[in-house]
């Protein structure tokens, strides 16, 4: 028995109960169909609703809860000397129990685990049968009730619609679910963070060395988590994006927007948009491997001492990653601007750019403003090309041809290789996903509020 | 100034400061706009620097270097077919350590080299890669047994970049990585016409492998594309139908409002977040297998889904309301409405945005390094739920590889993962195009 | 048709014009939108354009002072001469003839900016006011002169696009006139505007037909009848009939002008 075993055999009941009602719909009507409320097929419909969604009710609690749950009962069922309550071993423990079961090379020697293992593989598959058994006569009861309602008088097609609107109205509540479940899973591990670390040494604290938090016995004694120079590097490098993307960004829109030709709009707009489509790691290796080494020999010829993971070259190849975002969002700002204005200044003998910096940017300005905090939100979450540009070591600097670090080269770092769930340095990955999320989501709501209300005032 | 005198006195265009001046600001128009397409080129510039850069190295990644080597395929080594069944023919073969053959192979190219440290490093000139070629040979045809055959063995990575001309003989020795004497070795290779540079299809077919001559990109290809499966399998369905729900049958109040700027806000979140929810909920909770396509297809899925659900709302937006009307007219109800009228002429626009979303999830990478699809895996998934690495993650991890080689093999690896980019936008701009309607 | 306009030219060369089009022609790609017209503008007088929608007599207008430039398919043909230099010769600067001849629109357009700054835009890019007093000199002239001054002398500061629609045309005609032009062309000024405030700017151009030439396109005739001393009738294209405003309105001598006047088609 397995998962997919019980979504199909689903799926197949549904298909049964489908020709069954549609047949029986048909013999209840003495097979005239006009004698139906609804069509056939529409019985069919609300019969298989009706057994695929209380079965996939079951299916889905078993998916999401099931191995929780069976956790729960190996844990309370180990022997006291393995496993405690209130000690906070629980990962370390089931980690253990769960190399025993997939390891077919027997490295784990303690009975006890071994045991665990056992009763876990027999829970599991217990819990599998379980799971069919319920969502199958979940599904069964469905099918009942449903044929048992195939009469001609039945309105099987509002009954029918009536659950897919249901059904339209979760897909969208699930956009909503999505960020529950971010915000959720964030504040959740970030509050067990918070427990071991203070919040005011994590947003305050000038010193961050999570390495040193390896044992996770000993989480009490962990590392340094202040993190003002991830901070410090992450709106260092955003700075240098910034300062590339925004000018040219904002020129490339304005110069396509007001003086280019169709043709040569024909041909830059592509350029833009594939600069805009190339993935992320693609540029990563581009600056780790092109433009970090290029600066560091221009600075051993320059006589500056320019890091071989300079902040320099990982803000400028994420400046050209944003080129895109900037010039493509300053242009809707710049072209909603009414051309009356522009007429209005072109009328009084106001050359071109004076009417660009005079009276079409300072009209556009709030377009232009969320674009830029857009961008900003997009250098500050941006992930591979820090990770393979960017170093590691968490200075506070200013200088840009230092190498500094980031929240999400962190991120990165903590969380890739081995990884124990309650360890501080894993849990400290969280806060710092959280205090990325809240202000992304910060920069991103304030952005969209202006360029809504900005959008407002030419509609 | 009185007021008679500005309102009747006409002012002097022709005066030597206002035509300074009308010059001075025509110098300004000039360099604003030449600053504006600097700007243009500059971003030109970069996109043909970088595609440049990459195709220029990624092109070697196609190609690999072959030694053509006499191997007597001697009985002494290997055992006589003729005297066994084929299962332990097989197993013998299995058995057999086919350094052996190289081994000779290579002392009777190079009889002068003798001490068994020189041959070491003799050896090291083919690809450790080359005892499976050996191996399949023998399986493949067992009356090769006893004779001596000229095959083109795969050269070391080193061997390679000398080769391809990566590694300047001119530099001094300290500094290389190979050395004078094996030079000397390949240049006399290279005078019997022994050595050669074709194209290499291991790299399309074969997986991950530490030795950069011997790796390929099938695995991840493979991983992508269950990943892909499994977000356009979750994605689209309920993508497509939360926009026709938003659109069609939403009331108007402040859930929906509420609905409506959490799913724009959501396109903003970095990709990385998701990748931590992921983590947190997929592996964490529910405990699905780690590095497998299924978890990154989820995550990847609640990524697109905000593109998707905007892209299709555009589109359903689009379909005018006249068509609704004629619709209703005839007496068919709101869902029939919908599911029979509106959202078969939205399906271009639909589709089009599905299909970017995917090619942006094609491309990310964070999000699948926080669950786990980092790992070394040398074997092709064969489901979702097989560890995995994905295209964009291998490249991640051949950038980070020591070996000189693994930077044209990345630079291919882009070019591969690129030509996919490409293709699906492609395809959407000619759905779009295709199906294009003025209402 | 052309025998009109030659008689017209003889009629009024008395005068020298300010503004002269000789046979202009314009085209939009393959659309040929005005043709062949000419038509003088006089220092102290008001000429009004008056014609259905469509009839190329604001296409006309904006040839005046090269407006149509910034549309890339359009295409002029002809002479326009301003004090006998041709506008569209290549010597010729644009941006000072713009500065020369004014334009006011038909929507009112203030710039997102304060009342003062509004005004003070054109001075200021042309360099008219070498010093902050002589500029608070001509922004209290033209808004005295737009007859907004009043009204807004209190509110300087306050964004242009605050004040009602009226006011807004108006602030539009002091921003015209603060950079001193010589002609000012008027593109149906009014036609946004409600009966109160299009009496107001009626009554400010009759007190500037003083000092400039101007050209007004109206849809109302009885504008057209209470503003102008001239009256041009254009109709598809084409100039029908030019003259004295009264002699237009009274005796008509064209069959179209009278079907127009009288209300038989627009």
């Amino acid at each position: 028995m397995t998962s997919t075993a019980i979504f199909l055999s689903l799926i197949l009941l549904a298909l049964v109960a489908f020709a069954l009602t549609r047949q029986k719909a048909l013999v209840s009507a003495g097979g005239d169909p006009a004698k139906l409320h609804s069509l056939p097929r529409h019985y069919g419909y609300f019969a298989s609703a009706c057994v695929i969604l209380p079965g996939l009710l079951a299916f889905s609690i078993w998916l999401i809860f099931g191995k929780s749950i069976i956790e729960g009962l190996i844990l309370a069922g180990l022997p006291e000397n393995v496993y405690q309550e209130g000690v906070d071993n629980a990962a370390l423990v089931l980690n253990r129990i769960r190399l025993a079961i997939e390891n077919t090379v027997a490295v784990e020697k303690d009975p006890d685990i071994l045991a665990a293992a056992q009763r876990f593989n027999d829970l599991y598959i217990k819990g599998l049968w379980a799971t069919f058994a319920l969502s199958i006569s979940f599904g069964l009861v469905g099918l009942y009730l449903a044929a048992n309602r195939t009469q001609p008088d039945f309105r099987a097609r509002n009954k029918f619609e009536r659950i897919l609107l249901i059904a339209l109205a979760i897909s969208s509540v699930l956009a909503v679910a999505t960020t529950l479940g971010i915000v959720g899973s964030l504040l959740f591990e970030s509050l067990r963070f918070f427990q071991e670390v203070s919040l005011v040494e994590f947003v305050f604290g000038l010193h961050w060395s999570p390495q040193t938090a390896l044992r996770a016995d000993q989480v009490a004694s962990a590392g340094a988590f202040g993190a003002v120079p991830l901070f410090a590097g992450t709106l260092l490098i955003s700075l240098i994006a910034m300062s590339v993307a925004g000018p040219i960004g904002l020129l490339a829109a304005i110069y396509l927007t007001q003086y280019a030709s169709v043709r040569m709009r024909k041909v830059a707009k592509p350029v833009l948009e594939i600069l805009a489509g190339v993935p992320t790691v693609v540029y990563g290796f581009f600056a780790a491997l092109t433009v970090a080494p290029m600066f560091r020999d221009m600075g051993i010829v320059l006589g500056l001492d320019i890091a071989s993971e300079s902040a320099l070259a990982a803000g400028l190849v994420m400046g050209i990653m944003i080129i895109p975002f900037v010039s493509s969002l300053s242009d809707d700002a710049i072209t909603a601007v009414p051309k009356s204005l522009k007429d209005g200044s072109l009328a009084l003998g106001a050359t071109p750019s004076e009417t660009i910096k005079q009276v079409v940017l300072p009209a556009a300005l709030p377009g232009i403003v969320g674009a830029f905090l857009l961008a900003v939100s997009r250098a500050v979450g941006e992930t591979m090309i820090v990770v393979m540009a960017a170093g590691m070591q968490p200075k506070l600097t200013a200088n840009p041809l230092e190498a500094v670090t980031t929240v999400t080269v962190q991120i990165v770092a903590l969380l890739t290789g081995d990884q124990e769930f309650d360890s501080a340095k894993t849990l400290s990955a969280f806060a710092l996903g959280l205090a990325l999320f809240v202000s992304t989501m910060a920069l991103n709501v304030v952005a969209l509020k202006i360029v809504r209300k900005y959008r407002e005032v030419y509609d | 100034m009185s007021k008679e005198t500005t309102e009747f006195k006409p002012t002097d265009w022709q005066s030597p400061e206002m035509k300074a001046r009308i010059k001075r600001r025509y110098r300004k128009e000039k360099s604003f706009r030449v600053m504006g397409f600097t700007a243009v080129i500059i971003a030109a510039l970069f996109l043909v620097t970088l595609l440049g850069k990459i195709s220029s190295d990624g092109i070697y990644g196609f190609f690999q270097t072959s030694i053509d080597l006499d191997v007597p395929f001697s009985e002494a080594v290997i055992g006589n077919p003729r005297d066994m069944d084929a299962d332990a023919f097989e197993q013998q073969v299995m058995r057999t350590n086919m350094l052996r053959l190289i081994n000779d192979a290579l002392v009777k190219e190079f009889p002068e080299v003798k001490s068994r440290r020189d041959r070491r490093e003799l050896i090291r000139m083919v690809s450790s890669g080359a005892r499976a070629q050996l191996r399949d040979m023998l399986l493949a045809d067992p009356s090769i047994v006893g004779t001596t055959q000229r095959v083109r063995l795969l050269a070391s990575d080193d061997i390679d970049q000398v080769r391809k001309g990566k590694i300047n003989p001119e530099e001094a020795e300290a500094n290389r990585k190979v050395k004078d004497r094996e030079l000397a070795w390949y240049n006399k290779l290279v005078e019997e016409d022994r050595i050669s540079l074709n194209f290499h299809t291991a790299f399309l077919t074969h997986g991950d492998s530490r030795d950069p001559e011997m790796a390929g990109i099938w695995g991840a290809t493979v991983g992508s594309a269950l990943t892909l499966v499994v977000t356009l399998a979750i994605a689209f369905p309920i993508g497509v139908l939360a926009a026709i729900y938003l659109e069609e049958f939403a009331p108007k109040n402040r859930l929906t409002d509420l609905i409506e700027v959490n799913i724009n806000n959501l396109a903003a979140v970095p990709s990385i977040v998701f990748g931590l929810l992921g983590l947190a909920v997929f592996l964490g909770v529910m405990h699905l297998p780690r590095s497998a396509p299924l978890v990154g297809g989820l995550t990847l899925a609640l990524m697109t889904l905000p593109t998707i659900i905007i892209a299709s709302r555009a589109s359903i937006k689009a379909v005018p309301p006249s068509i609704r009307d004629a619709a209703r007219g005839l007496g068919a109800s709101p869902m029939q409405v919908v599911f029979h009228h509106v959202v078969p002429l939205a399906m271009p626009g639909i589709l089009t945005g599905t299909i970017i979303g995917m090619a942006q999830a094609l491309g990310e990478t964070a999000p699948l390094l926080m669950i786990g699809m980092v790992a070394f895996i040398v074997d092709i998934p064969g489901g979702v739920t097989d560890a995995a690495t994905a295209l964009p993650v291998q490249i991640f991890l051949w950038a980070d590889s020591p070996e000189r080689a693994f930077v044209e093999k990345t630079s291919a690896a882009i070019m591969v993962l690129l030509f996919f980019l490409i293709m699906m936008n492609g395809l959407a701009i000619w759905l779009r195009q295709k199906f294009e309607r003025q209402w | 048709m052309l025998k009109m306009a030659t008689e017209f030219e003889n009629m009024t060369d008395v005068r020298t014009a300010k503004m002269s089009a000789k046979d202009v022609h314009v085209f939009y790609g393959d659309t040929h939108a005005v043709k062949g017209i000419s038509l003088d503008l006089h220092q102290d007088e008001v000429t009004a354009l008056i014609g259905p929608s469509g009839c190329g007599k604001s296409t006309f207008l904006r040839c005046l002072n090269r407006m149509n430039d910034t549309v890339t398919t359009c295409r002029v043909e002809g002479t326009i001469t301003l004090d006998g230099e041709n506008i569209y010769d290549p010597k010729i600067d644009v941006v000072q003839l713009r500065a020369r001849v004014g334009m006011v629109f038909q929507k009112p357009n203030p710039f997102p900016k304060s009342i003062y700054d509004n005004v003070a835009y054109g001075p200021r890019i042309h360099g008219l006011a070498q010093h902050r007093t002589d500029l608070d000199e001509i922004v209290t002239t033209a808004l005295e002169k737009a007859g907004l001054w009043n009204e807004v002398k209190d509110r300087l500061d306050s964004p242009g696009t605050a004040l009602s629609g009226g006011q807004q045309q108006r602030l539009c005609i002091a921003r015209a006139i603060a950079v001193n032009p010589e002609v000012i062309l008027m593109d149906e000024p009014c036609s946004a505007l409600d009966p109160i405030a299009t009496a107001k700017v009626e009554a400010l151009i009759d007190e500037l037909k003083g000092r400039y030439a101007i050209a007004i396109v109206t849809h109302s005739m009885q504008q057209a009848a209470r503003v102008s001393q001239k009256t041009a009738f254009f109709h598809l294209g084409d100039l029908v009939e030019h003259g004295d405003t009264t002699e237009i309105f009274t005796a008509p001598k064209e069959e179209r002008t009278r079907d127009y006047i009288t209300g038989r088609f627009g």
